[in-house]
């Protein structure tokens, strides 16, 4: 479409139309963030043998290892994200789920007896696994 | 043969209204056979002449044209009384309204395309209503809200463009 046929639709903007324009595309965004953006986790819940062995706040990386059965399970904590770095468990599924990002995401080292889960933001799960 | 005693007077206003809902009814059929990713998320083709109408012939027409078309839509897509018929019912019934509350606004700022999106949102917003209060009711249908907000804008600004370029090519097109 070359620069005068697009200059022709630009003739049927008028100013108030730009302006309502502005405020849908605000609404669109407002919506998003409010709806998209409220789970987000606020801290890391680490348990060991059913109990809370630490909560970490995920504002900064850190990592815990937590001791449990079979050994020393290593969780690591970034900002807005947190995983299970290493388990002696046999299948590993905790550590192969990576990274979590999202409110109520859990990662269960069962045999280890240890799990992380992320808390905060909407709670809309009781629990999410991949 | 008897011949029909009862006679129903056709004025100009009918045909008039029946043609264009015709128009409306047709790219709403049009329409339905193009695949949407989302159910819910539609251009709403039609109402390029129901903002042709408004803009033309003014509210009355314009709420008979979208009515029409949304129950003789529904009648040819085997949708009447289904939800997606008072889906379309509220949708439609919403934008009326918005647009007739809109009449005030200052032609010179305002165009169809600002009707446009006004009719587009409200849309919307009648449909998520009518889904939650009766369809889905938990707040879940909500989640979707910033995505059918932003094909509004979209659609909304497309379907007013273009019912704006014909509305000034059929100005154009008298004036000489």
């Amino acid at each position: 479409m070359d620069l005068a046929a697009l200059s022709a639709w630009r003739r049927h903007l008028l100013a108030g139309d730009l302006l309502v324009i502005g405020a849908g595309l605000a609404a669109t965004v407002a919506s998003f963030l409010l709806l998209w953006q409220g789970d987000r986790p606020e801290r890391a819940i680490v348990r060991a043998g059913g109990a809370i062995v630490a909560e970490l706040p995920l504002d900064a990386p850190r990592s815990l290892t937590v001791a449990g059965p079979l050994g020393e399970t290593r969780i690591e904590v970034e900002p807005g994200r947190a995983r299970v770095a290493a388990d002696p468990g046999p299948r590993q599924y905790c550590v192969r789920q990576g990274w979590l990002s999202r409110g109520g995401a859990v990662a269960i080292c069962a045999p280890n007896q240890v799990s992380l889960a992320l808390d905060g933001g909407g709670n809309s799960h009781d629990s999410l696994s991949y | 043969m008897t011949r029909s005693v009862t006679e129903l007077p056709v004025s100009a206003d009918d045909v008039r209204i029946a043609r264009l809902a015709a128009a409306a009814i047709a790219l709403t059929v049009a329409e339905a056979a193009i695949p949407m990713p989302l159910p819910g998320v539609k251009p709403g083709l039609a109402n390029i002449i129901t903002l042709v109408v408004l803009w033309r012939y003014g509210w009355r027409d314009a709420a008979w044209v979208s009515l029409l078309r949304v129950l003789a839509g529904s009648l040819l897509l085997g949708q009447f009384l289904a939800p997606g018929f008072f889906l379309s019912l509220t949708g439609s019934l919403a934008s009326l309204v918005v647009l007739g509350l809109a009449r005030p606004l200052p032609r010179r700022w305002f165009g169809p395309v600002s009707h446009s999106l006004l009719a587009a949102f409200a849309h919307i917003g009648g449909q998520l209503t009518i889904a939650r209060l009766w369809l889905v009711p938990h707040d879940g249908v909500f989640y979707l809200t910033p995505v059918f907000l932003g094909a509004a804008v979209v659609f909304g600004l497309c379907n007013g463009l273009i019912a704006a370029h014909l509305l000034a090519g059929e100005e154009t097109a008298r004036a000489p």
